[in-house]
């Protein structure tokens, strides 16, 4: 099948900073896609190279198996949420979002019927005569929607569309954003620095970092196992162990990641289980997070452990506390093996 | 009972607003605006035809001389149409100056056209509208370059068009709307480059994204977002040029213009009452201006 979104080899820089560096990756049709890394890590700029906003250095982009390298924005079948949602200030709601077939020719009567369409659809079916300053951050990102979904594109990018919405109403967007995906079965493309959305929302995660990216899968197999340390420590906030100090911990030279809720604490005399790794340290300090608490455990001079403790129902034994001598435990096959 | 610190807090904060507030207060109201209700009350006054004395009795015969006689109207209709030629001029050579300032240019570019721009500012006006009077002489710079280029025959023939043409530019109504345009160009460059600078590059790239092309993108996004700034400066140039004296004096045809009516009649006529009618003139046209500007929309984007 003809990938929906592919980029061969594609490189931006700007000056001496290379934002992109020979980047590949295929999207297929009516996936849900996400670019997650943290700011400066080249997702943005992949996104506005798929846009047109942007032009590569060297590379190609193809869009639905066409050549749209040079392309320029206009000529392609793709739409933008915009992180400021880039609403026209000086339009109606149902202006901006009949803006599309509007510059394509479409007659007004046509045209607005559409634009009404498209805000049922998001549920701002009475709001299409109100100024986008006139509406709340959930129900411009809205806008934003249904003005970019009107032209019913084959692709979708959504730049850090939940980047400015508080945390109820991000939650909401996500779960709404899954179902209208689903719904239309167009594939969406979307940035975002938050590992949590990108797990949550979509089919495949490329993670970047530096230009690169550092591993493409699936949220689960990120989630469970990273193939490098920065995917370890940015995706799963697990615990990474360096070459050096997994020698002194296993007695094997293998660099390896551990997720703070696999590592078991143990009670004082407590034997570890059979076959476990195991070592003993001093809690630097805890953190409560209600359901759970998070310790850090120093291993040894150098290392340092989170460790997720799951707190008992009603709120009893408060478990050891910063300055405790505590014994920790793994099983071998939890910890995933890390390239240098 | 327990003070009420709020209260007096309150009351003592508005005391020094007031204190700090009166004195541009007082500026504004009564040397602005107390000298401009004076002069609309002057424009009311009866005036003796024999001694030339003004008479404080309410009349409108002032505005009726103004409104009725054929040479008024005919200064007013002048002046208006230059400043509305000179309004049109301004918008379309400053327009693509300001986007090129605001849009394109780099931060070295960007500075030196700024500079550029508000550097004919800092000459005397006078001096500038002398030069230019030596510049469009039949024997000036002007007319010597477009000999050069072998362009004379077309002066010729634009200075042969009835009404805009003369014996030469400096002193063809041609000649003199080259020389407002030149002045009050920077007050149409500036407040629209800011107006353009304001529009987030996100705007540009959504209409892109959704498929117009950049000249419906400058039509239907670019335009009316600049429209504010664009309404600003026209009204500079507007105002600027309604109310002049100097330049129509200086350079171009003997017509007379509002300005240099109020100067003669307020300084050698004496006839204050006229000279204040006809001040009211340019207040007048520009409220209306900005009527027009606002039923348009011109502050919706604001």
């Amino acid at each position: 099948m003809t990938p929906a979104i592919e980029l061969r080899a594609t490189r931006r820089a700007f000056g001496d900073v290379v934002a992109l560096d020979s980047v590949s990756l295929a999207i297929a049709p009516g996936e849900f896609f996400a670019l997650l890394g943290p700011s400066g890590s080249g997702k943005t700029t992949c996104l506005r190279l798929i846009a047109g906003f942007d032009q590569p250095d060297s590379g190609t982009i193809l869009l639905d198996g066409e050549d749209v390298t040079n392309s320029p924005p206009f000529a392609r079948n793709v739409n933008t949420v915009f992180q400021d949602y880039a609403l026209f200030p000086h339009m109606t709601v149902a202006e901006n979002v009949a803006y599309g077939p509007r510059v394509r020719g479409v007659a007004t009567a046509d045209r607005s019927r559409q634009a009404h369409e498209m805000l049922e659809l998001v549920r701002l079916g009475e709001f299409g005569a109100r100024r986008p300053h006139q509406l709340s951050g959930g129900q411009r990102q809205r806008v934003a929607l249904a003005r970019a979904l009107i032209n019913r594109p084959k692709v979708l990018l959504l730049d850090e569309p939940l980047g400015a919405l508080d945390l109820k109403l991000r939650e909401e967007m996500q779960a709404e954003l899954k179902g209208l995906q689903q719904r239309l079965g167009i594939t969406f493309v979307f940035v975002t620095h938050d590992q949590g959305e990108a797990l949550s929302m979509a089919d495949r995660v490329a993670v970047f970092s530096q230009g690169r990216i550092e591993q493409l899968d699936t949220p689960r197999e990120l989630y469970n196992r990273p193939q490098t340390a920065f995917v370890a420590s940015f995706v799963g906030s697990a615990n990474v162990v360096e070459r050096a100090a997994a020698q002194r911990l296993t007695g094997n030279a293998q660099a390896f990641a551990i997720r703070p809720e696999l590592i078991e604490l143990l009670a004082a005399g407590e034997r570890a289980p059979d076959g476990c790794v195991h070592c003993s340290g001093e809690v630097i300090d805890v953190l409560y997070h209600g359901a759970s608490s998070r310790l850090r455990v120093l291993v040894d001079e150098r290392t340092t452990l989170a460790v997720a403790r799951a707190e008992t129902v009603g709120g009893g034994g408060s478990g050891p506390a910063a300055g405790a001598t505590v014994r920790l435990a793994w099983r071998p096959d939890h910890a995933v093996p890390l390239q240098d | 009972m327990p003070s009420r610190p709020g209260f007096s807090l309150q009351g003592r904060r508005s005391f020094y607003f007031a204190l700090l507030l009166a004195p541009p207060l007082l500026w504004l109201g009564i040397v602005y605006l107390g000298s401009l209700f004076t002069l609309l009350l002057q424009s009311f006054y009866a005036i003796d035809e024999f001694t030339a004395r003004i008479v404080p009795e309410f009349t409108l015969a002032t505005y009726r001389q103004l409104l009725t006689q054929p040479a008024h109207v005919d200064i007013i209709l002048r002046t208006l149409l230059m400043a509305v030629a000179v309004t049109i001029a301004a918008a379309v050579i400053a327009f693509p100056v300001a986007l090129y300032m605001a849009r394109y240019a780099g931060p070295r570019m960007k500075a030196l056209f700024y500079v550029g721009v508000m550097l004919p500012m800092w000459t005397s006006y006078l001096v500038k509208v002398y030069a230019w009077r030596l510049i469009l002489a039949k024997q000036g710079i002007a007319s010597w370059g477009l000999a050069h280029l072998g362009l004379m025959g077309a002066l010729d023939k634009v200075l042969e068009v009835p009404v805009v043409g003369g014996p030469s530019l400096a002193s063809s109504y041609l000649g003199m709307f080259v020389v407002f345009v030149y002045m009050w160009l920077p007050f149409m460059i500036l407040p629209l480059a800011a107006a353009l600078e304001r529009v987030p590059a996100s705007l540009l790239q959504a209409s892109a994204d959704l498929g117009a092309r950049p000249g419906q993108t400058f039509r239907n996004v670019v335009l009316p977002l600049a429209l504010p700034g664009l309404a600003a400066g026209s009204i500079f140039t507007f105002s600027l040029t309604l109310g002049d004296f100097i330049i129509p004096s200086v350079v171009g045809a003997p017509g007379y213009f509002i300005g240099m009516m109020v100067y003669q009649q307020q300084g050698t006529a004496g006839n204050l009452p006229l000279a204040a009618a006809f001040s009211v003139v340019p207040i007048v046209l520009i409220g209306l201006y900005l009527m027009l500007a606002r039923r348009l929309g011109a502050f919706d984007a604001l």
